[in-house]
């Protein structure tokens, strides 16, 4: 110790010498310099007569801003077109609104024509856009167009290349110089240069296009889309990799990037580099350079050893096993990695300069991907390592938010496509950048329904909002007798009981009319009655009638009393989100005939609230009849019972969470048989005994066997079909009932809140 | 690797002290002061004197007439006309920037100097009032570095806010002397009122070539997006006149326009609307005969009315804002600071900031052709959108507009979050009013997920010295299916824990944690032994909870995994005689927070308590060596905004050998202390964020008529 303590003391005294001896001259200039950072930065100077000094502009100059009779605006107008035109174009010169005003946003796409091969990829696009609710055969009547001629692979190298597409578009009448079509592209150029040609003149057409860069991307004209590949889903789409918030969000490796090196030309700049930053502990970025015909030719020193490495690791593994993915240019811009990266919770790291991010209109990319410099690539590492954990699990998060949205599937990503565009068309009327970033993302949320974000049940808490304090009850009457029956005179005055209750909208969906005002019982508060289609999604239809944020769906025969439905409106307003009720049912995987089935027996499970008795927030009618296609709502009136296994359906897509059961007093009324009906209905309405959506095994002796089997039957084809239809079965379960607190305890039922529940 | 986060502490507050580094890191001290010594030296040594001479700064009391005078020869260099196409990536060095700690930009500003022609006569004014004010505000912000080598951003003290001001091809060629000019990399330009007659331009005319303009008045043709920034026209009675902000709701007028310069085709447009739609649409105009001296700018006229402007603006829901020669106009500054909702008609103008801003919360965006329906569609919007839309208005007013010094902060801020993407700030930074930041929750675990049941729980109990009753919890927790490891956290430094010969044997591993210190706050670290996402605290005297119970909790706690998930409830009550508020724990219709005694919960927590909590809480807490649970519940409750759920009914929670929670809490002193922590975490927090609720989460069949066997958790509230 000893003599190792001198040594250190000689050392530093030997350097303290040296320093002295070499940088004495410049020890000066130090303090000089320090002393001088200390009193006096030579910050800009005070100047005596700063107050005496003019102002930019004078206040007349400001307020009248140039001679006004210059140019009239619509000569201005009238000027841009001719000016701004093709490479230039904006919204306001190259697109004609007028054909978007009599019929909205309607989206046309050109028959195909017989011998015109077109890719599984393209193929794909067409049928979301025909699957979309914009599309219509009626060309008169459309705002966009689509051609049938596949666009999507301009490399004329290609095979899937279409020759002649100039002249082909020059014999559609409808083209009109490309004005008002979207032309879909993901690939563009080729070797070497990948430039953005698309080898036609695409005139005034906009262009959705992967690997965008920002100098040809027309802002707010064009829309750039990710690269996909043809496996992509065309539906649903597999959910995202994260299944949980993992604290600290640490995987087994920082950063990975696994892929080819190109040894020349254009993206070989940044591909070639990466090798530079694998650490072989927490970074691993493996290149090979083994790949394309004559790889041999120009392979390099690194190269074997590269691909010997490159091969002991998995591509798949690293994506789930990693923090941060490095999403680097390829040849072209955007790479089928990102969309990879996103899914498996891999934050992207994008090294690609001068690419417009898919969607970047919308999307607001800060919060789900780290955007690197393809310059600054040796400075990733620690950067990424600077990143706060919370920050990190928030990335993660917000790249499956992402992924869900807007990317997991073809008609995903093209009505992401097409809303985009259809939010230009009125700017008054658009979702703004809060809404395409939060969940539960832009496609879900209508700005038809309205523009005020309080008046969806997605973001009270992060507005500060609450739910109103009020609700309204609708019930669906469909009582063959020109008479109120007793169950639902009993239901009007349990629920106009409630404290809460806003408002009583009768839903009289009987061929008879509904009995005149004075039979009707008197409640205190308003009571109106509609006259329904009678068809069965009827039932949520956006009502104007209704509002107040919370409904109360009710049939005419449930029976609720004042105790249920006020406890189960104030649970809802906790979770004004989700579907809160009482009677429900469950779904489960029938592994032996290979599809869902479905239950209404007493299980630990539920999954699905009867709309019979429910509260949910009424925005989900106008999503069940605006959102949903025409197509579905037709298969759920044409089956018996379907219509509150899709509303279920449709708030748990939304949402991703089960809904809510309360306390019941007693089980849902068991037998329904006399009056579930209008036996009297139009041909297409469902036979008798089979409406109510109560119990499916409560029918009286007779019925069961036959209605009440075919009802239950029809019930599990309906679940099925809906699973295929949305990709995906999205109801989830849930183990638990919502109780008052002090249920069934042994304490005094005066001091119970609601007693009456317990009987 | 310098981070400018705190790297979280990843070991217990247990670590033994590594003795023997103690000597090493002091020679390692050593070693490098003398290294760092050296090298600093050598680096003055070689270093280029940058200092320039430092006369023109030295004398502080100075007038802008004094400053020194550059003739510009008439052949002397002009910089090519603006690169379309420049992007932050072709035209902009970012090694100039570099990697630093603190994630700044550092901006230099040229000294300033009066430029002549050939003949002496001045290219410009020297500098106006506001570009005076802008450049002080850099010059006082943390951006500023006066030294020009390690600058990243120059700004030229060249004023060409108003292009009408100055000569255009004079003014390219001062710029193209600046020093450290080199085409124009790296330099920023700004410029309010761009173009001139007869077709004004929409960016400023100056042959600029790569240097980045922030400009007034863009439109979508000029605008380099991610290059150039959106910047307001500057209103000079923003600073003259104090509007104070005025409560949203609704006002005397629905539309108002104020405008004086409107081209003819407009102002039909605009008197077409009132025609129709009456009183509610006011169209003013210049006053023709206005009495000497009062000042036109600050009047306004309708027929023989005369009004006060910009107070005029304040009367009115909706203000028209109409493209002028210019896209960029000063009256949007104006109604913004009235609290009126601008209607924007300007086609293809870039508002504002709109790199950062989502101006659809606090305008209507109209298009030209539109105008006719422009009464109708604003009939459109919801009262509640128009209030929220009035208060956001002001708002980007005050953070963005106010001031030259906060355009130029923006406009700094912006181009700092591109050169530094992974520390910008955030849209809800940018956009949220402090009270929409005050009273709305972010939720740190927004995503929608129920963990995959697979991953189990990890019980943390924390004990002293019960021996006995610990060893009962564990024996009971380790029946529970889904536990995957037990945590003990020893707390007692005195004694020692048992042997390890002596612990229960259980199914999953056990780890015992020893603390250095009998703090409560140790039940709440993040240790990494917690694997799992599921935390169960709980205590060593709770043996009362069964099986059933317990993995029903966690069931449920996987159903709402941001919040806390727990056995016996409690609720906070306002003490309306005492006027503060009073803590509860008799039998309840209502639960606002579930004790922690026995507890599920998501491990994030235990981060947020041990690093985030506000203010001094934590030791607070220690100090008191009560409330922990208490504060858990508010820190939970506060950055989620939700409630507590409790689960399963209410048991007697009483042991013959212990004193449990119940009995506790009976005693009169205690409950005083409890309700002074909510008094005092509630002002800490500055609100109340414990959320009260009427329910429960009991098994689906639960006291339902039917067969317990086929229960999934048959074993619940017994007692």
């Amino acid at each position: 110790m000893q003599t190792r303590k001198k040594y250190i003391f000689l050392t530093f005294l030997a350097s303290w010498l040296l320093l002295l001896f070499f940088g004495g001259d410049q020890l000066r200039h130090l303090a000089f310099f320090s002393g001088r950072k200390a009193e006096a930065r030579r910050n800009w100077p005070h100047w005596t007569d700063r107050s005496l000094l003019k102002s930019f502009a004078d206040p007349e100059e400001l307020q009248r801003d140039g001679d006004p009779s210059l140019l009239s605006p619509r000569q201005r107008r009238a000027a841009w077109l001719s000016v701004y035109g093709s490479s230039r174009c904006r919204m306001e010169t190259c697109f004609d609104f007028s054909r978007c005003e009599r019929h909205g946003f309607k989206v046309f796409t050109y028959p195909q024509e017989r011998g015109q091969p077109i890719s599984e990829t393209y193929g794909k696009i067409l049928s979301s856009i025909e699957r979309s609710r914009y599309h219509t055969l009626n060309p008169e009547e459309a705002c966009l167009f689509i051609l049938s001629i596949d666009t999507l692979d301009r490399d004329h190298l290609s095979g899937q290349y279409v020759r002649n597409v100039d002249e082909k578009i020059r014999g559609f009448p409808l083209w009109n110089g490309g004005r008002n079509h979207l032309i879909f592209n993901l690939y563009s150029g080729t070797w070497p240069s990948y430039t953005g040609d698309l080898g036609f003149d695409i005139g005034q057409a906009m262009l959705a296009k992967a690997s965008f860069d920002t100098e040809s991307f027309r802002p707010g004209f064009d829309v750039s889309i990710p690269l996909f590949s043809k496996d992509h889903p065309q539906r649903g789409g597999a959910r995202g990799w994260l299944y949980h918030d993992s604290v600290p969000p640490k995987k087994k490796y920082l950063l990975v990037f696994k892929g080819k090196r190109y040894l020349t030309g254009i993206g070989s700049g940044t591909r070639n580099a990466l090798h530079h930053i694998h650490n072989g502990k927490d970074i691993i970025s493996l290149t090979t350079c083994k790949h394309g015909k004559d790889w041999e030719k120009h392979k390099d020193t690194r190269c074997d050893k590269d691909n010997v490495d490159y091969e002991r690791f998995d591509y798949q593994e690293l994506l789930h096993n990693s923090t941060f993915c490095i999403v680097p240019r390829g040849r072209r811009l955007g790479s089928f990695r990102f969309l990879e990266a996103l899914q498996a919770a891999c934050i992207p790291v994008l090294l690609s300069d001068g690419w417009e991010l898919p969607f970047a209109e919308a999307i607001d990319w800060g919060k789900a991907a780290v955007m690197g410099s393809e310059r600054l690539l040796l400075q990733i590492p620690s950067a990424v390592r600077c990143i706060h954990p919370e920050r990190v699990l928030a990335f993660q998060q917000q790249t499956q938010v992402l992924w869900d949205a807007y990317f997991s599937s073809v008609d995903k990503i093209v009505h992401t496509t097409l809303e985009i565009i259809k939010d230009r068309l009125s700017p008054y009327r658009s979702r703004s950048r809060f809404l395409w970033n939060s969940l539960p993302g832009g496609l879900l949320v209508l700005p038809d329904f309205s523009t005020y974000l309080g008046d969806f049940p997605f973001y009270y808490l992060q507005h500060g909002y609450s739910p109103s304090k009020k609700f309204t009850a609708l019930i669906r009457a469909v009582s063959q007798a020109g008479s109120l029956s007793q169950p639902i005179l009993r239901l009007i005055r349990a629920v106009s009981g409630s404290q809460y209750c806003a408002q009583i909208v009768v839903l009289w969906s009987c061929e008879k009319p509904p009995p005149p005002s004075g039979k009707w019982p008197q409640t205190t508060v308003p009571l109106t009655i509609i006259q329904g289609r009678r068809k069965l999604s009827d039932r949520f239809f956006p009502f104007e009638a209704i509002h107040t944020d919370a409904v109360l769906s009710l049939n005419e025969d449930t029976s609720l009393s004042t105790s249920e439905v006020d406890f189960a409106f104030l649970a809802w307003r906790s979770f004004p989100e989700r579907i809160v009720g009482f009677p429900t049912q469950s779904h489960f995987w029938d592994p032996e005939q290979g599809r869902w089935g479905y239950t209404s027996k007493w299980t630990n499970e539920l999954s699905i609230v009867l709309t019979a008795a429910a509260f949910y927030h009424r925005y989900y009618h106008s999503l069940f009849t605006e959102y949903l296609p025409v197509g579905l709502r037709e298969l759920v009136d044409g089956l018996a019972a379907c219509e509150d296994i899709l509303m279920n359906v449709l708030v748990a897509a939304v949402t991703k969470l089960p809904p809510i059961k309360v306390t019941q007093r007693k089980q849902h009324k068991e037998v329904v048989a006399q009056q579930a009906e209008c036996r009297d209905g139009a041909a297409g309405t469902p036979p008798p005994g089979q409406r109510s959506p109560s119990a499916p095994h409560s029918a009286p002796a007779e019925v069961k066997g036959t209605a009440g089997s075919r009802r239950f039957s029809q019930r599990q084809d309906c679940l099925n079909q809906l699973a295929d239809w949305f990709g995906h079965m999205p109801l989830m379960s849930s183990q638990l009932r919502l109780d008052p607190v002090l249920f069934k305890d042994q304490v005094s039922v005066l001091r119970k809140k609601y007693p009456s529940l317990e009987k | 690797i310098m981070c400018a986060s705190a790297k979280y502490n990843t070991r217990g507050p247990a670590l033994i002290p590594r003795m023997k580094t103690k000597h090493r890191i002091y020679y390692i001290t050593l070693f490098s002061v003398v290294l760092l010594g050296l090298i600093a030296t050598g680096m003055f040594q070689f270093w280029p004197h940058s200092i320039e001479s430092s006369s023109d700064w030295t004398v502080e009391k100075r007038s802008v007439h004094d400053v020194p005078v550059v003739k510009l020869p008439a052949d002397s260099p002009i910089p090519e006309r603006g690169d379309l196409s420049c992007r932050m990536h072709t035209c902009f060095d970012v090694y100039r920037c570099g990697f630093n700690p603190k994630n700044k930009i550092k901006v230099y500003i040229y000294s300033l100097k009066k430029y002549v022609d050939e003949y002496g006569t001045s290219v410009s004014n020297t500098i106006s009032r506001e570009y005076n004010e802008l450049l002080t505000a850099i010059s006082d912000s943390e951006f500023y570095t006066d030294d020009v080598n390690r600058a990243c951003l120059f700004v030229p003290s060249i004023d060409v806010l108003n292009q009408n001001a100055l000569r255009i091809k004079e003014t390219a060629q001062a710029l193209a002397q600046l020093s450290r000019w080199d085409r124009g990399t790296n330099h920023l330009l700004f410029n309010m009122l761009p173009g001139g007659p007869p077709d004004f331009n929409t960016a400023l005319d100056v042959p600029r070539d790569r240097a980045l303009l922030a400009g007034g008045g863009f439109s979508t043709w000029t605008y380099r997006q991610g290059y150039d920034v959106s910047i307001p026209v500057y209103s000079p009675l923003s600073g003259e006149v104090d509007l104070p902000e005025r409560g949203p709701g609704p006002r005397r007028y629905f539309i108002l326009s104020s405008q004086m310069a409107l081209h003819p085709e407009y102002r039909l447009e605009l008197e077409a609307l009132q025609a129709e739609n009456g009183e509610s649409v006011l169209i003013l105009d210049k006053c023709t005969n206005l009495s000497d001296g009062v000042p036109a700018v600050r009047k306004r006229c309708y027929k023989n009315q005369v009004f006060d402007y910009p107070q005029v603006l304040q009367e009115s829901t909706f203000c028209v804002v109409l493209r002028g020669a210019r896209l960029g106009q000063a009256v949007l500054s104006d109604v913004l600071q009235a609290g009126c909702v601008p209607v924007i008609i300007a086609d293809s103008y870039i508002l504002p900031f709109s790199e950062v801003l989502d101006w659809k919360r606090a305008s209507v965006v109209i298009p030209e052709e539109k105008m006719p329906e422009m009464y109708s569609i604003l009939q459109s919007i919801p009262q509640r959108q128009i209030e929220e839309m009035q208060r956001q208005a002001r708002w980007f007013w005050e953070a963005y507009f106010r001031s030259m010094k906060a355009i130029a902060l923006a406009t700094l801020q912006i181009i700092n979050d591109r050169i530094y993407p992974y520390a910008a700030i955030s849209y809800e930074e940018w956009n949220d009013p402090p009270a929409v930041k005050w009273s709305s929750v972010s939720n740190p675990l927004f995503l929608p997920l129920i963990p995959p049941q697979s991953q189990g729980f990890t019980a943390v109990v924390l004990t002293y010295d019960r021996v006995e009753s610990l060893f009962r919890v564990i024996t009971e927790v380790s029946k529970v299916p889904s536990l995957s490891k037990l945590l003990v956290v020893w707390n007692n430094q005195n004694k020692n824990p048992p042997e390890d010969s002596l612990w229960p044997k259980i199914r999953v591993p056990l780890k015992v944690v020893r603390t250095a210190e009998n703090k409560l706050s140790n039940r709440f670290f993040p240790y990494d032994e917690i694997e799992t996402e599921a935390v169960l605290a709980i205590d060593d005297d709770i043996i009362m909870l069964t099986s059933d119970e317990l993995q029903f909790g966690y069931e449920v706690w996987r159903e709402f995994p941001d919040r806390l998930v727990g056995y016996p409830g409690r609720l906070h009550l306002w003490d309306h005689e005492m006027n503060k508020w009073k803590y509860e724990s008799e039998w309840t219709n209502e639960v606002s927070m579930v004790l922690t005694g026995a507890a599920f919960y998501h491990k994030y927590f235990n981060y947020l308590y041990t690093y985030k909590m506000p203010g001094d809480i934590k030791n607070w807490v220690d100090a008191h060596m009560n409330c922990e649970d208490i504060a858990m519940n508010f820190l939970v409750a506060n950055v989620t905004g939700k409630s507590v759920i409790k689960v399963t009914p209410r048991k007697k929670f009483k042991c013959p050998e212990c004193t449990a929670i119940d009995g506790l809490s009976l005693d009169q002193t205690h409950m005083v202390e409890r309700s002074e922590c909510i008094n005092k975490f509630a002002s800490v927090f500055g609100t109340m964020p414990l959320k009260v609720v009427e329910h429960r989460a009991d098994p689906v069949l639960y006291k339902d008529d039917f067969p317990e066997k086929l229960k999934s958790f048959p074993n619940i509230g017994s007692l």
